[in-house]
C-alpha cells in the first residue's frame, strides 16, 4: 500500500467518518487516495476554516475531529485552530503535507517547520519520517488526542513518504510506556473530600469544561441534588448543568451573574469538576473565595494548585470520580440557610438589562432560545455577542453550547457551526456572531452552501467591535480607538454566496424572522441591527475580586 | 532557588526542543542542561538545573514535564538523596615558575592540568558546586581566560 492509503485506511480504522480541509502541492497523493475513499471530505474556503470545523465537530459529537492542509502556508493557516481546540482541550487530529524529506531543512517551496511552529499548540505532533512509522503514528495520535485531557495532534507527513510502499499493519493496542493517564480518582483523596463535604455549610459545585469532556453531567446533577448545594459553571462547562434548574446560578467570573460571584466568595467550600481556576473566574487571585476550602477534580495534575492552594486535589476523569465520590458522602450538610442566602442574592441582583428603546442584542438571543424551543446547538464568535450567547440562551445539555473558551478566537463561530451541523444535521445550529467576528471567516459561507451544511448565523451588528469599545467605554475615558467597523450589506453578501438573507432593525421583526429562518432549507444569515452601545454587563474590570462589579444593573 | 531535576526521555530528535520549550514558554530559566544516552539506546538522560522562585513554580514546572508525551519519568533532587558533579575545562595564565602553585591548588581538588602551551594552561576539574565554587575561586588568581562548564550531573545514591 501507498502512504497515502495507508494514512486513509488507519483514519477508517479510527471510525473517521468525515474530514475537513483544502489540497495542495504536498497532500497530492493523499486527495489522489480520497478520491477512492468512502470518507467524506468537506472542502472548506480557507484552512483555518477547516480546523475550526473539525474542533466543533469534535465538540459536538464527542469525537476526534480531523482535519488536512498542504504544507507551508496550508499548515500555518490552521496554527490559529490548533491552538484554539489546545486552550479548550479538544480532541483532534490535524494532518499536514511536508516537503519530500530529503528537501526538509533546505527551505524549499512551501515549507515551514510545522511540528517546530505548533509545538507548544499541540498535546503532541509527529514528522513522519519513516513509513513504517505511519500507521503506528495515526493510532497513537487518536489516542493522545482522545484520552486523560484531551487536546489537538499534529501529524506531518512528507510528500515522498506519502508515495512509498509499505505493508499495511494496524497495531492492535497503542502502547507509550510515557503516557498514562490517570483516570481513576485516589479513593483516599476520595473519603477526604467526603468528610470535608459532610462539614460544609455553604457548599458551592464550580462545573468547568471537564464536565462535559468526561460526560460527567448526570453525576454532576445527581450530586448537586444530593448535596442540595447551589452549582455555578464556566463558560466551557455551559451545559453540563440544566440552567433552568433551580439549584443553577449561572455562570460566574468576569460576566457571570452577581449572585453565582457572590455565592461562591462567601461559600465555605468549593468542589470544582473540570475547571481550572482561569483568571476570568478567579478576578484578583488573593481575594477569591477567602473562607472556602477546595475540593479539585480534575484530570490534569498541572491545572490543579496552579492558581489556588487546593486542600483536596483529586486527579482523574470527573465522570469516574463523581460515581465514587457519591458512594462516599454518607452525611450531606445542612444547606437551608444558604440557600435562602443565595435566593437573596438572586432577588436583589438579578440578570438583566434595560428592555427600553431599540433593538436589545439580549433580547435577540432571549428569542433564538424561545423560538428553538431551547433545543439547538449555538456557536458562538468572541466578544460581546459570546457573553450574552453565554447569559440569555438557556442550556440544558451538554455540547450544546459551542465556544472558544480559552484562546477566544474571533471567526470561530461559522467554521465550528459548519462542524456541528456535519456532526449533527439533524440539530438546529445557530452562530450567534457580531459583524466584526463573522468577517474573519465570512468566506465558509460558500463551504456551507456548496455542501448544503445548513446553518442559521444571527449577526448582533453593533457597528462597532463591542467588546474592546465597551472596555474603551469604561477604562479608556470613551477615547474610541479602531473600534467603529464598518460591514458589507449582509444580505446581499448572502444571497452573492447563494445563501438567504434578511435584515431586521426593529423588535417586533425579531421573531417572525427567526421562525422564517428556521423554515428556509437552507442557510440563513440574519443581519439583526442592535443597539450600537450596549454593554455586557454584570462585569468585574480585569484585576478586581469578583464581587467587586461595574455599571449596569448589577 | 535553583533546584535539580533529572528526567528519562525517549531518545528521539525533537524532544529536546519539547523540554527547552515549555522551560521558554513559560519564562522558566534553565540554569544548566546535560544531555546523553542511557545503557538503554532509546532513552537518554538529562540533568536539568532550574531557577523557581517557590515550591509551586517547581511544582509546576515538574508537572508540565510529565505531561509532555516523551517524558517517562521526572525526578526532583531537591529532597532527595543524590550525588552530583560538575565537569570544567579552565584556560588559565602560565608561567613555568607558577608551574608548582598550580599543581598545589590539586591536592585539595580532583583535576590536573592536561595542556600547557606557551603562556596559558588548560586544566580539568571535576567536582560539585561548592568545590568548582572554591576551586575556581583558586584559579582566579592565576587569571582564567576562558571556562567551559558541562553543567551538573546528577544520579540518585
Amino acid at each position: 500500500m501507498k502512504g497515502a492509503q495507508i494514512l486513509l485506511e488507519s483514519l477508517k480504522r479510527e471510525g473517521v467518518e468525515v474530514m475537513f480541509g483544502y489540497p495542495g502541492g504536498q497532500v497530492l497523493p493523499i486527495f489522489d487516495s480520497l478520491y477512492d475513499s468512502d470518507i467524506r471530505f468537506i472542502l472548506t474556503r480557507h484552512e483555518q476554516g477547516a480546523a475550526h470545523a473539525a474542533d466543533g465537530y469534535a465538540r459536538a459529537t464527542g469525537k476526534v475531529g480531523v482535519c488536512l492542509a498542504t504544507s507551508g502556508p496550508g499548515a500555518t493557516n490552521l496554527v490559529t485552530g490548533i491552538a484554539n481546540a489546545y486552550m479548550d482541550s479538544i480532541p483532534m487530529v490535524a494532518i499536514t503535507g511536508q516537503v519530500k524529506t530529503f528537501l526538509i531543512g533546505n527551505d524549499a517551496f512551501q515549507e515551514a517547520d510545522v511540528t517546530g511552529i505548533t509545538r507548544p499548540i499541540t498535546k503532541h505532533n509527529y514528522l513522519v519520517k519513516d513509513i513504517k512509522d505511519l500507521a503506528r503514528i495515526v493510532r497513537e495520535a487518536f489516542y493522545i488526542a482522545s484520552t486523560g485531557r484531551p487536546g489537538p495532534v499534529l501529524i506531518d507527513i512528507p510528500s515522498d513518504i506519502q508515495l512509498m510502499d509499505a505493508e499495511f499493519i494496524w497495531p492492535q493496542n497503542v502502547e507509550i510506556r510515557s503516557y498514562s493517564p490517570n483516570l481513576f480518582g485516589h479513593p483516599g483523596q476520595i473519603k477526604k473530600a467526603a468528610k470535608l463535604i459532610a462539614a460544609a455549610r455553604k457548599p458551592i459545585i464550580y462545573a468547568g469544561g471537564g464536565v462535559i469532556t468526561s460526560g460527567a453531567h448526570k453525576e454532576l446533577k445527581m450530586l448537586a441534588e444530593k448535596l442540595n448545594a447551589p452549582l455555578t459553571w464556566t463558560l466551557m462547562g455551559i451545559g453540563g448543568f440544566p440552567a433552568t434548574h433551580e439549584l443553577a446560578l449561572g455562570m460566574l467570573g468576569m460576566h457571570g451573574t452577581a449572585y453565582a460571584n457572590h455565592a461562591i466568595m462567601e461559600s465555605d467550600l468549593i468542589i470544582a469538576v473540570g475547571a481550572r481556576f482561569d483568571d476570568r473566574v478567579t478576578g484578583r487571585l488573593d481575594a477569591f473565595a477567602p473562607y472556602a476550602k477546595i475540593i479539585h477534580i480534575d484530570v490534569d495534575p498541572s491545572s490543579i494548585s496552579k492558581n489556588v492552594n487546593v486542600h483536596v486535589p483529586i486527579v482523574g476523569d470527573a465522570k469516574n470520580i463523581l460515581i465514587e465520590l457519591l458512594k462516599d458522602i454518607k452525611q450531606t450538610p445542612a444547606t437551608g440557610d444558604w440557600l435562602k442566602t443565595v435566593e437573596g442574592w438572586k432577588k436583589k441582583y438579578p440578570l438583566t438589562y434595560k428592555d427600553d428603546a431599540g433593538l436589545k442584542p439580549q433580547y435577540v438571543v432571549e428569542q433564538i432560545y424561545e423560538v428553538t424551543e431551547g433545543d439547538a446547538i449555538i456557536t458562538t464568535e468572541v466578544g460581546q455577542n459570546q457573553m450574552w450567547a453565554a447569559q440569555w440562551y438557556k442550556y440544558t445539555a451538554p455540547r450544546t453550547f459551542i465556544s472558544s473558551g480559552g484562546l477566544g478566537t474571533m471567526g470561530f463561530g461559522l467554521p465550528a457551526a459548519m462542524g456541528v451541523k456535519v456532526g449533527c444535521p439533524q440539530r438546529v445550529v445557530f452562530d450567534i456572531a457580531g459583524d466584526g467576528s463573522i468577517q474573519m471567516n465570512i468566506q465558509e459561507l460558500a463551504t456551507c452552501v456548496a455542501n448544503k451544511i445548513n446553518v442559521k448565523v444571527a449577526i448582533l451588528n453593533n457597528g462597532y467591535l463591542g467588546m474592546v469599545r465597551q472596555w474603551q467605554e469604561l477604562f479608556y475615558k470613551k477615547r474610541y480607538s479602531q473600534v467603529g467597523i464598518t460591514s458589507p450589506d449582509f444580505v446581499k453578501l448572502a444571497e452573492s454566496y447563494g445563501a438567504a438573507g434578511i435584515c431586521v432593525a426593529k423588535k417586533e421583526e425579531v421573531r417572525p424572522a427567526l421562525e422564517k429562518a428556521l423554515k428556509i432549507d437552507n442557510t440563513v444569515l440574519i443581519d439583526f441591527r442592535v443597539e450600537p452601545e450596549e454593554n455586557v454587563f454584570p462585569m468585574v474590570p480585569a484585576g478586581q475580586a469578583i464581587n467587586q462589579f461595574i455599571g449596569g444593573l448589577a | 532557588m535553583k533546584h535539580t531535576i533529572s528526567l528519562l526521555v525517549e531518545n528521539k530528535f525533537g524532544v529536546l526542543a519539547r523540554i527547552a520549550g515549555l522551560f521558554s514558554a513559560r519564562g522558566y530559566n534553565i540554569a544548566s542542561l546535560a544531555v546523553s544516552e542511557t545503557l538503554d539506546a532509546t532513552v537518554s538522560y538529562m540533568t536539568i538545573v532550574v531557577e523557581a522562585r517557590d515550591e509551586k513554580i517547581l511544582e509546576q514546572i515538574k508537572k508540565q514535564l510529565n505531561k509532555l508525551i516523551d517524558v517517562i519519568t521526572v525526578t526532583d533532587f531537591t529532597k532527595k538523596e543524590h550525588l552530583d558533579r560538575e565537569l570544567i575545562l579552565a584556560k588559565v595564565n602560565f608561567s613555568t615558575k607558577d608551574k608548582n602553585k598550580l599543581e598545589n591548588v590539586f591536592h585539595k581538588y580532583v583535576g590536573k592540568i592536561i595542556q600547557h602551551k606557551g603562556d596559558s594552561a588548560i586544566i580539568e576539574a571535576v567536582g560539585d558546586n561548592v568545590q568548582i565554587k572554591a576551586l575556581l575561586e583558586e584559579l582566579h588568581k592565576f587569571g582564567v581566560k576562558e571556562l567551559v562548564r558541562t553543567g551538573k550531573l546528577a544520579i540518585s545514591n
